[in-house]
């Protein structure tokens, strides 16, 4: 039996950016707040000094900030005909571990999303009628509007000092900036960072065929910054040891410099490390959760931490397999189109090009996180007509990499030899010679890509892995060939040597590594029939039980998750702090 | 040097030429390597001792395996030393010692299936062990085809038998996946060649001389404008230089 703690009035699951964030704002409205962290402490002072934190070997290769697959992972499975296996080791996406999670360790490209994607079905059908959007794909409005959400994205980019530059400011187009974002209240807090030459050369060229190319907005400061609660973060290194790093100029906002400690300074909040949360408690007719049980991994002893509150912020997949594992919800059954949990799991698509030319000298190795130049003519730009091109969604396209790392990256044109002299050369001067030019692309879900609990594989507590059912369906193959074909338009105007050509993405793979924007899984949306949690995040049964993270996003958009996830986090802890604490009890009626 | 007989050096490279491997490398349309627009780096650096061996995991054929291997992918040339003088046989032999190579941050629960290619890495072996079975299947088929183990065989022909394995080419009799040791034997070469001099290899900073890479550098911050579109160029710096 698990042995009971006293009571708190809020217990977190799990210290990233959602849980940070969670963390002082509750503890700062006077809550007794608990965090229990799996992994361990983490701090810039200790953990990211330099010279130890420039090892490619130990923390890109390695992954050694990241979530130990040994403990815990998925399986995976492309679809439901097929057998899941565990992914055993980390590949395709990096889940974070230990006190900031991922946010410690994430590049910083930091995007707003907009109605285009909160009220993605009513905008699709009322522009392209319903018909065009397949049976199969379950699309569905957030129940959230930008215009509710735009103070929060301004909080957020505030808190984590975001460069970049406004393209709509309240209704104003500016050129240079993003001219298709919703409109913003203000500026970035920030300047742009510097472009490097492929940002240069690639915002030319998109210039040149009628784009509108901006830097990309990037929780990298340009200039040294003090945040909102007297955080201070440095200035952009350009170290190119960003991305799977934590940064040892405090340039990065990350929750390790900003909420978390300021959290840790009220004395309402405790932090428990070492603590693996294995199951959220609740009452006997479910409608209230408990609170949790986890097992402190100092001593294995297993512990009840009753709650008043529950907030879910171990980030969007383990969310989701914390509900499985409670017994909470009905978990997503792909053949009857039943059940909550675990639906409309979406991940991200995307293509490229490498472009390598004989005269020009990119010294990659000089790189912030994010940077460079983007175009959102495909993506954000609602006038881009889909139709002709028969998919939903949209990509971004930029230019700008983020680092030069040589066991990772040396690019060298299709043909070259792998080892021996010859690779050496080509290695050698392709190294300085080559740019890419990326896009990322939506994924729309589908009825055949799940997470669910697997039948045979298990983690070190014995619980079942989550098990993986995804693919890229014909909407977002469709969607990479489009874009690929921009990609490879505009590469063939800079005057390479070689191009190495972007094509479509036809199947999901594992490894190797792709990004860590996984989302859905814990969807909210407007009504407990379609959503497990409503506008606020609050779990529409146990209604004192939040969920935070990208889990709760009903699809993906091209653009990185980490915007909303923080937007919607400082929403929620409003919601909790300007309404359910007054009136305790479901804020949205069902 | 060693004294053990089974680490001494069986074969003598006489710098070997470029295997003519095919890249599975990005994209598919481009025309093969072009020539160097790069001056090569100012000669290569005279064979640093390397770090006495010492082997924590290797055994001595295993040794002679490993060394044949990463002399033959990184030949003695003007771009660098090879690779015994930069101690990528260290560096492989340390991976193997430490946690890495014992299976650290592997899920190994059973049971186990091929699995598709998109499943990933599906064995029940840690690296240590994968390294141990691929060398024997390695040596094994150089025996089948050659009559002699892989360290025994000409320049040509462990290029060739090199080229096999990138190709897809070879099957082990033993049921081993020829796939998944070649692909993390070359993985670990280049880690070998690129990662910082701490772990053994990349010794004289050969790998990050041979591309410019200038390490562990503290702050790029004034030289984005300035050095754009000029090559950078510094002595590179390691985790042991600013220790
Ligand atoms: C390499 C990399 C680059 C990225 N780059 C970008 C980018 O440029 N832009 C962008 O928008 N996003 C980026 N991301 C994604 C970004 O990091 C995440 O969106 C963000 O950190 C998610 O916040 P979170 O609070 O939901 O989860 P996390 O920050 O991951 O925090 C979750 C925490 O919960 C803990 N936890 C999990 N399970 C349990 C349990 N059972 N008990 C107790 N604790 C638990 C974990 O250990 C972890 O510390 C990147 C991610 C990675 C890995």
């Amino acid at each position: 039996m698990a042995r009971r703690l006293p009571d708190v009035d809020v217990v977190i699951v799990g210290l990233g950016w959602t849980g940070g964030i969670m963390a002082k704002e509750l503890a700062e409205a006077g809550l007794k707040v608990v965090a229990l962290e799996r992994g361990q402490m983490r701090t810039p002072e200790e953990d990211f000094t330099v010279p130890r934190i420039r090892d490619e070997l130990r923390f890109a290769n390695r992954t050694d900030l990241m979530m130990n697959t040994q403990q815990d992972t998925l399986t995976i499975r492309n679809n439901p005909d097929q057998e899941a296996l565990p992914m055993r080791r980390l590949g395709s996406f990096l889940p974070g571990e230990g006190v900031g999670g991922a946010g410690s360790h994430w590049n910083g490209v930091t995007w707003r999303w907009g109605d285009m994607e909160l009220q993605i079905r009513s905008r699709y059908e009322e522009k392209y009628g319903k018909a065009f959007i397949p049976e199969d794909m379950t699309i569905q409005d957030w129940g959230v509007t930008y215009a509710e959400l735009e103070p929060f994205y301004d909080k957020f980019e505030k808190v984590a000092g975001v460069s970049g530059k406004a393209g709509n400011l309240r209704g104003r187009k500016i050129a240079g900036g993003n001219v298709f974002e919703d409109p913003r209240a203000n500026e970035y807090p920030l300047p742009p960072l510097e472009d490097p030459l492929s940002g240069v050369m690639f915002a030319s060229a998109a210039k040149e065929m009628g784009y509108h190319p901006h830097p990309r907005p990037s929780a990298n400061a340009s200039q040294p910054y003090v945040n909102p609660d007297g955080a201070r973060i440095g200035a952009c290194q350009y170290c190119g040891f960003c991305e799977r790093f934590g940064c040892e100029s405090n340039a990065k906002g990350s929750p390790n410099i900003t909420v978390i400690p300021a959290a840790m300074r009220s004395p309402n909040f405790t932090l428990r490390t070492n603590a693996w949360v294995t199951k959220v408690n609740k009452d006997s007719d479910g409608r209230k959760a408990t609170g949790v049980t986890y097992v402190n991994l100092l001593n294995g002893e297993e512990l009840e931490q009753p709650a008043g509150m529950v907030i879910l912020a171990a980030y969007g997949l383990n969310n989701a397999a914390l509900l499985m594992w409670s017994g909470i919800g009905e978990v997503y059954d792909p053949r009857t189109g039943q059940g909550l949990v675990g639906k409309n799991y979406c991940y991200q698509t995307g293509t490229g090009a490498t472009l390598f030319f004989e005269d020009k000298f990119f010294n990659p190795f000089i790189a912030s996180g994010a940077w460079g130049q983007n175009i959102d003519d495909f993506n954000t730009n609602w006038e881009f007509d889909r139709r002709p091109h028969n998919y939903i969604g949209g990509s971004t396209i930029a230019a700008g990499g983020s680092n030069g790392r040589p066991i990772g990256y040396r690019p060298v044109p299709a043909g070259t030899p792998r080892w021996g002299t010859e690779w050496k050369r080509a290695t050698r001067q392709w190294y300085q010679g080559a740019m890419g030019i990326g896009a990322s692309g939506s994924v729309m879900p589908h009825r055949a890509n799940f997470l669910d609990l697997d039948p045979t594989y298990r983690n070190v507590f014995g619980q079942p892995l989550m098990r993986m059912t995804f693919d890229y369906k014909p909407n977002e193959v469709r969607l990479t060939e489009h874009i690929a074909g921009v990609i490879n338009r505009i590469a063939d105007t800079m005057g390479a040597k070689h191009v190495s050509r972007a094509g479509p993405r036809r199947s999901w793979t594992s490894v190797p590594y792709q990004s860590t924007h996984n989302t859905g899984g814990t969807i909210m949306g407007s009504n407990p029939r379609e959503s497990v949690v409503n506008k606020y995040l609050q779990h529409w049964q146990l209604s004192n039980m939040f969920i935070l993270g990208a889990g709760v996003f009903p699809h993906n958009a091209a653009y990185n998750p980490t915007g909303p996830v923080g937007a919607l986090a400082y929403w929620a802890a409003d919601a909790i702090r300007t309404k359910y604490l007054r009136a305790p009890g479901p804020l949205v009626q069902a | 040097m060693s004294k053990d007989p089974g680490l001494q050096r069986r074969v003598f490279l006489k710098g070997a030429a470029a295997g003519g491997a095919a890249a599975s490398t990005i994209g598919a349309a481009a025309p093969a390597a072009a020539q160097s627009a790069t001056p090569p780096p100012s000669a290569a650096p005279p064979p640093q001792a390397a770090a006495a061996p010492g082997y924590m995991v290797l055994r001595p054929e295993e040794a002679a395996f490993v060394e044949a291997l990463v002399d033959t992918m990184i030949p003695a040339d003007e771009l660098s030393p090879k690779g015994t003088d930069i101690g990528i046989n260290v560096f492989i032999d340390r991976a193997l010692a430490s946690g890495w190579g014992k299976g650290d941050r592997l899920y190994l629960q059973g049971p186990w299936k091929e699995g598709t290619p998109q499943q990933g890495y599906q064995l029940s072996l840690t690296p240590a062990q994968l390294w141990r079975a691929g060398i024997e299947a390695t040596n094994a088929h150089c025996e089948k085809a050659h009559g002699k183990a892989f360290d025994q065989l000409d320049a040509a022909q462990r290029n060739a038998v090199l080229t096999d394995l990138d190709r897809g080419r070879v099957t082990f009799d033993n049921g081993l996946s020829a796939r998944a040791f070649w692909s993390m034997a070359y993985q670990n070469v280049m880690e070998g060649m690129f990662s910082d001099p701490i772990y053994g290899g990349n010794q004289g900073k050969a790998g990050w001389k041979l591309v410019g890479f200038p390490g562990v550098i503290e702050n790029n911050r004034g030289r984005v404008v300035s050095s754009r579109d000029k090559r950078f160029e510094a002595d590179p710096v390691s985790i042991a230089d600013m220790s």
